[in-house]
């Protein structure tokens, strides 16, 4: 695809996997439906179009968007294309962080889970870029990020053990498998704040994601204010995972997939990855809720198990090609 | 007289604990291609990487055009100062027209393509600009990267090992580049392992042993018996053929 041609495109893919989503569902619509949902807001099929499928369609995008934007930031940063919120522990840090705040009973408390979220997220991204300046070889930062990931999944696990009820309990599992089921218009609205924030920071610091190509001595001798926009990247991509894992839970995937799909059509470049992803994420985010929506199982699909199950593939195929490269 | 492009004195740095360079003194002015040369571990790249302030120095005075080191901002550094660095990996599959423009972040991105346009074609990678330096051959990699080196247009160019693992002409090639720099008035900084090649294209050379420096002086004086049993282990000597100097020399017993 030429590379102008990206974003245009992507734009408008998204916006018919939104329409579809929206307009698609279990509950089976004439076409007298649909015009009455159009143009008769107070009809009961404008309520399923408008606050229940609506506000959960755009919630997807958005997460999607916020994972794959910081997933392309992520790999621009560590220079390594296995690099992932999910699998760098980001997320589940993000989770531990929710699941706490669940356990402890302080869901009362407005933000405290997005809060709690965002602390976790940016607590493992700062540890990361940390084990990144140490251990350079890529292998080994992917193996740091599994077990930061399976440690802080440990200690989620061990935070739903202890819950004090079952009810507590489904609650915090329900944070660890990811869903925007029940989604309304003012949640969608609390999670664009941070993303929007994150969003900024990121972009910010793309010029310096592409100068990181070169290695960290070449970058730092480049004239760019690179420590700073290191920290703007690590801290962007804390700040979009935090506030995707604070809306839906942990959805796995998404970050590594979405760059993975758009770097040939952008000529590899970090900065240039950055846009595309977000679109790739919030496309792919909201095909997959509506996969999960519409595919009939007895119990609703969770959106993470979805992700997981399309991703866990899609990243076997990436690490086999990186470990071919590595190689040569 | 216009101040040193570089000026090092006194420089002692650490690399993992260890006293890489002691006490070392660097100089280079403007138009002069200085050789740094030494065994493996003698503290060439650490001279390098503290002098430009890559990592810390114990100790010493580093002034990039007569200005300070430690109170210099990045950006006025890296106006002052270009470096290719020994390594030569690049993590993304950029084309070489992207590569050699990172040399030029200070200029608007039309202009730096057409900075790294024109330095591609000096090293003679024109028609290339569009290829994936990880689709190049390990010659052509160091050939774009070279070329980002130009694209600096720094008054002060360092090249750590710019000839390492290339064939002979590339390696001649590389000097030339680097040289014809240094006829338009930048200072060029090389560390070399091959020693004649260093002989041929250096108006000087400092040769470091154990981090210390132990000749500093135009390549036929520095380059004495003494300093090549010392520096290297090597029993030989500079030997002239057709007007050129050429190492004779085998492991010192």
């Amino acid at each position: 695809m030429n590379r102008f041609a990206t974003l245009p495109v992507l734009g408008g893919l998204l916006l018919a996997s939104l329409a579809l989503a929206i307009l698609a569902g279990e509950t089976a619509m004439t076409l007298a439906d649909y015009r009455a949902a159009l143009f008769y807001p107070a009809s009961p099929v404008a309520e399923v179009l408008w606050t229940i499928r609506a506000p959960r369609a755009v919630m997807a995008a958005l997460v999607g968007a916020a994972l794959g934007l910081a997933g392309a930031a992520l790999q621009g940063l560590l220079r390594n294309p296995l690099a992932d919120p999910g699998v760098l522990g980001v997320s589940a840090s993000a989770g531990l962080g929710a699941g706490l705040t669940i356990s402890l009973g302080l869901t009362a408390i407005p933000l405290a889970i997005e809060g709690a979220a965002l602390g976790g997220a940016l607590g493992c991204g700062l540890l990361v870029t940390a084990l990144a300046a140490r251990f350079r070889t890529p292998e080994a930062l992917i193996l740091m990020g599994v077990s930061l990931s399976a440690f802080a999944g440990a200690l989620s696990a061990l935070v739903y053990n202890f819950a004090a009820s079952p009810i507590m309990a489904t609650e915090v599992l329900t944070w660890m498998m990811g869903s925007v089921a029940n989604r309304d218009w003012p949640d969608a609205l609390t999670a664009l704040a941070p993303m929007i924030i994150g969003a900024a920071l990121v972009g910010w610091s793309a010029r310096g994601l592409k100068m990181l190509a070169l290695g960290d001595e070449t970058a730092a001798l480049s004239g760019l204010p690179m420590a700073r926009l290191r920290a703007a990247a690590v801290a962007g991509a804390a700040l979009l995972t935090g506030a995707s894992v604070a809306a839906s839970g942990v959805i796995g995937f998404v970050g590594l997939v979405a760059p993975h799909l758009v770097r040939r059509g952008v000529g590899d470049d970090p900065a240039r990855t950055l846009a595309p992803s977000a679109l790739t994420g919030a496309i792919l985010l909201v095909l997959a809720d509506l996969a999960a929506r519409v595919i009939p199982t007895e119990q609703e699909l969770k959106l993470g198990v979805v992700t997981a199950l399309f991703g866990a593939p899609v990243f076997a195929l990436v690490a086999w090609r990186a470990a071919r490269s590595w190689r040569g | 007289m216009s101040p040193a492009a570089w000026s090092i004195q006194g420089l002692t740095a650490r690399l993992g604990g260890r006293l890489a360079v002691n006490g070392a003194n660097l100089v280079a002015r403007p138009g002069e291609v200085v050789g740094v040369l030494g065994a493996n571990g003698s503290g060439k790249t650490t001279m390098l990487r503290a002098g430009l302030g890559l990592i810390p120095a114990e100790a010493g005075a580093i002034h990039l055009a007569g200005e300070r080191l430690e109170t210099l901002p990045e950006a006025r550094r890296a106006r002052l100062a270009g470096y290719l660095p020994q390594e030569r990996r690049v993590s993304w599959n950029l084309a070489a027209l992207e590569i050699a423009a990172l040399g030029a972040p200070d200029l608007s991105p039309a202009r730096a393509r057409e900075v790294a346009a024109g330095s591609l074609a000096r090293v003679g990678l024109a028609g290339f600009e569009g290829r994936g330096v990880l689709d190049m051959s390990g010659g052509e990699r160091a050939r774009v990267l070279l070329a980002r080196l130009l694209a600096t247009r720094a008054p002060l160019m360092v090249a750590d090992e710019p000839a390492a693992g290339l064939d002979p002409d590339a390696q001649f090639l590389t000097l030339e580049l680097l040289r014809a720099e240094a006829g338009c008035g930048a200072a060029v900084v090389v560390t070399l392992h091959d020693l004649t090649l260093a002989a041929r294209s250096c108006d000087r050379i400092v040769v470091l042993h154990r981090g210390r420096v132990v000749a500093d002086a135009a390549p036929r004086e520095a380059l004495t018996p003494t300093v090549l049993r010392q520096a290297f282990g090597l029993d030989g000597a500079l030997v002239e053929v057709e007007g050129e100097p050429v190492l004779v020399a085998r492991r010192a017993p």
